[in-house]
């Protein structure tokens, strides 16, 4: 998450291992940087500190940091100004808050539940390594243990051994995998998971697809095809396409999310990798631009690690 | 796109300032707020653009504004050459081992491309006669091992593997033993994905690393990764001091700014890009193509070039009212030579001139291998002497050939080749006026 702001247990420690010397400080230096997040803010907000320019700079600094992007962060800060002024806010502690509210409000804007009604067709795509096909494996896990009947269709018939490991998170779940020969029509492997999905009566169908960059015009036109597919042969069905985005990834997620929506109407966002250090910003910038919900967030390897997105948790997560 | 409007912007900064002068503080740190905006937008990273920024603003400080370019273009052309210079000044390739095989590690993120990355390298070096092995480490993702398989039976490159149950110190072990004995001469090592801040992870790496030595470790970085490079990036390069980068997904829309920050934090030369999913889609980093990428203003830029050799032109004309009135002189003969370096093969030049009898000049036929000794005698030569060769008698030729280490008949025939060629000009510019060519065509007049 962008917890930047969360107190961190881990900074006291470091704090304590710098009295060691030069070398451990070195050694230590990289994890620092990671906490100093933390240390940074409450230092720019400590109390008695003026609000001024120099603030605000240092506010942009920390929100750039985190990939939101320099038109999302000047429209952010610029808000705050104005409601400083308004408000009259004269503590640097009390502008935190504003900063919440401003992000919240961003992300909460016609929020509505993810809901999963009988059947559903959730199709994942996303460019290349994001985890398309990890989350998929998490997502089976997670509706398994809701007692859904869960079917796994791999439309990733490109990547070399892209079905193969596919198959071990159905084995791991086990549940049922629809798959075609590597190198097959990946639309025609959707079409038989309908129809398996169908006479199985599953109730959440989960499509791998093969990662793209989104600026390769046949390899979209393939996902319309796919898409088109499953709307044409599934009529009864809820359709959710669900784009992935690495949290590493900086200000080009935008466009890979602005295309993919406009080519397959992407429902939303599942942002991975949230336990390295990237803070996956930019989806603050995707929810302002293009109004496209996250709806779960990656948080490592295992099976286990995924959770539902949250906006006012996910907000909160920023200050606790 | 901010970056088509950044042209403009800068463009609106300096309209008052048209025209020549020094570009001064004000100026500077106008374009400059640009300049930060167009790189954080490519993703580079924040704290690398504000020492970038600063290094530029100071060299940019009081530079007299070139001839024929606004304050603006000149102070894009300055982050240009500094962006340049900031990737590397020249490309940078694999080092082999004398004592084959060579060992080649990849490493990075989960995601980045290792995998494909480690096959294309693969069939790269095939390409130029080496014979290479993969070596199958990422025993934890799973089909990482059959991926890498495939891909090893696409480019028909055999792939080292020992399952997923023994530890990848021991599989990179076993694949150097393997190789050896087996003729291989180049080790491709494969690993797991794993984020920098996993220590047991990035200590088995140190392990692989204590274990084989390997002669390259090469972190493989997805183009599109956001400020957090800097983090990853410093990380892999401390635990393992890796010698250079690999930068994948080229083939997006990415500005790709992470190519500067992983530079500007690791000091290690990238030295390959992956730009596709094919296996033949892999080539050598070229350090101008990516500046001007990150800058984005390829228009602007090319602007600038135009600029320039508007500057030439009007030299050009300077030397043809030189030719008309007979002062063409050394000097602008040595000139005209360095100019033409640049340009290719001269013959071929001088055949793109239409009207041009090309048995006419057999006497100026220089093939760009005598360019250097002519330069090394012109070099030798007085500032009198290049200015009136007329001068230039027995004593003095033999002082120039001794100077510049050419022998007395190489100076001879100089001094015979650049009277031919100050004729021919003088035809040239003549023909140029009878004949309407433009004189933008003419190869000395560029
Ligand atoms: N640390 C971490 N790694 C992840 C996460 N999600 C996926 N990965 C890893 O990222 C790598 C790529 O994941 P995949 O699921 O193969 O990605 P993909 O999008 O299906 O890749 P392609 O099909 O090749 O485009 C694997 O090593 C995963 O284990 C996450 O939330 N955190
Ligand atoms: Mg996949």
């Amino acid at each position: 998450m962008l917890n930047f702001f969360k107190k961190n247990k881990k900074e006291d420690a470091n704090l304590e291992k710098d009295k060691k010397g030069l070398y451990q400080k070195l050694k230590d230096g990289l994890t620092r940087t990671r906490n100093n997040f933390t240390a940074k803010i409450d230092s720019i907000l400590s109390l008695g500190r003026k609000i001024d320019d120099e603030l605000f700079e240092e506010l942009e600094e920390i929100l750039i940091l985190a990939d939101v992007g320099v038109v999302t962060t000047e429209k952010i800060i610029e808000n705050m100004k104005i409601k400083a002024k308004e408000q009259k806010i004269k503590e640097a502690d009390k502008i935190k808050d504003l900063l919440a509210e401003e992000i919240y409000n961003i992300m909460e804007v016609n929020e509505r539940p993810f809901n999963i009604t009988s059947p559903t067709l959730i199709l994942i795509v996303g460019v290349n390594g994001v985890g398309k096909t990890t989350t998929i494996g998490k997502l089976a896990n997670k509706y398994k243990n809701e007692g859904k009947k869960v079917l796994l269709v791999a439309a990733d018939t490109f990547r070399a051994a892209a079905i193969d490991q596919l198959e071990v998170w159905a084995g791991r779940n086990n549940c049922e995998i629809i798959k075609h020969e590597e190198g097959s029509d990946p639309a025609s492997v959707v079409f038989d998971g309908i129809k398996a999905a169908k006479a199985r009566g599953a109730d959440i169908i989960l499509c791998d697809t093969a990662g793209r960059l989104h600026n390769k015009k046949n390899l979209m036109e393939e996902l319309k095809k796919i898409y088109r597919v499953a709307q044409r042969e599934f009529d009864n069905a809820n359709i959710e396409t669900l784009l992935v985005l690495d949290a590493t990834t900086g200000q080009n997620a935008v466009q890979q999310a602005k295309i993919f929506k406009e080519a397959v109407n992407v429902t939303g966002i599942i942002l991975t990798k949230l336990d390295g250090t990237a803070k996956g910003g930019i989806v603050i910038s995707i929810k302002s631009e293009l109004d496209i919900p996250v709806r779960f967030i990656g948080v490592g390897e295992g099976i286990d690690d995924l959770q539902e997105f949250d906006s006012e948790k996910f907000v909160r997560a920023l200050f606790e | 796109m901010a970056f088509e409007s950044l042209t403009g912007k800068l463009q609106d900064i300096f309209k008052k300032l048209r025209g020549k002068g020094k570009l001064s503080e004000k100026d500077v740190k106008e374009a400059m707020k640009e300049v930060k905006i167009a790189l954080l937008e490519a993703d580079v990273n924040f704290k690398v653009v504000k020492e970038f920024i600063n290094t530029v603003t100071e060299k940019s400080l009081g530079q007299e504004v070139m001839e024929s370019l606004t304050p603006a273009q000149h102070v894009i052309k300055i982050v240009n050459d500094e962006l340049t210079a900031l990737m590397g000044s020249k490309e940078s390739k694999i080092n082999f081992s004398d004592k084959p095989p060579t060992i080649i590690m990849m490493v990075g993120l989960q995601g980045s491309g290792k995998t494909t990355t480690s096959g294309k390298l693969a069939n790269y070096l095939k390409s130029k006669g080496k014979n290479p092995i993969l070596v199958a480490c990422d025993v934890y993702r799973p089909a990482a091992i059959k991926q890498l398989q495939v891909v090893g039976s696409s480019i028909n490159v055999p792939v080292f593997s020992m399952g997923d149950k023994t530890t990848p110190v021991d599989i990179a072990k076993g694949a150097v033993d393997f190789a050896k004995n087996n003729n291989y001469n180049v080790v491709i090592i494969d690993t797991a994905g794993r984020l920098h801040i996993d220590e047991e992870l990035m200590d088995e790496l140190k392990n692989i690393k204590d274990a084989v030595n390997p002669n390259e470790i090469l972190l493989v970085v997805d183009a599109m990764t956001g400020q957090d490079v800097v983090n990853v990036a410093e990380s892999f390069n401390e635990k393992l001091d890796i010698d250079g980068v690999i930068l994948t997904k080229l083939d997006g829309d990415t500005r790709g700014g992470a190519a500067l920050s992983v530079k500007a934090v690791t000091h290690k030369p990238i030295k390959f890009i992956a730009s596709g999913e094919k296996l033949t889609d892999i080539e050598v980093f070229h350090p101008d193509r990516m500046a001007s990428r990150i800058l984005g203003m390829g228009d602007v830029l090319s602007l600038i070039e135009k600029a320039q050799s508007q500057i030439d032109e009007k030299k050009a004309l300077e030397l043809q009212k030189k030719i008309l009135d007979q002062q063409f002189s050394f000097d602008d003969f040595l000139e005209q030579l360095q100019g033409l370096k640049n340009m290719g093969p001269i013959d071929q030049l001088f055949s793109m001139i239409p009207g041009v009898n090309m048995s006419k000049l057999k006497g100026v036929n220089v093939s760009d291998k005598d360019i250097k000794r002519i330069e090394a005698i012109i070099q030798s030569m007085t500032k009198e002497e290049r200015q009136n060769p007329s001068i230039i008698n027995g004593s003095r030729k033999k002082r120039i050939a001794a100077g510049s280490g050419t022998s007395i008949q190489q100076v001879n025939s100089l001094i015979k080749q650049f009277e031919q060629t100050k004729k021919m000009m003088k035809q040239f510019t003549d023909l140029g006026k009878s004949t309407k060519i433009g004189k933008r065509r003419m190869p000395f007049f560029r």
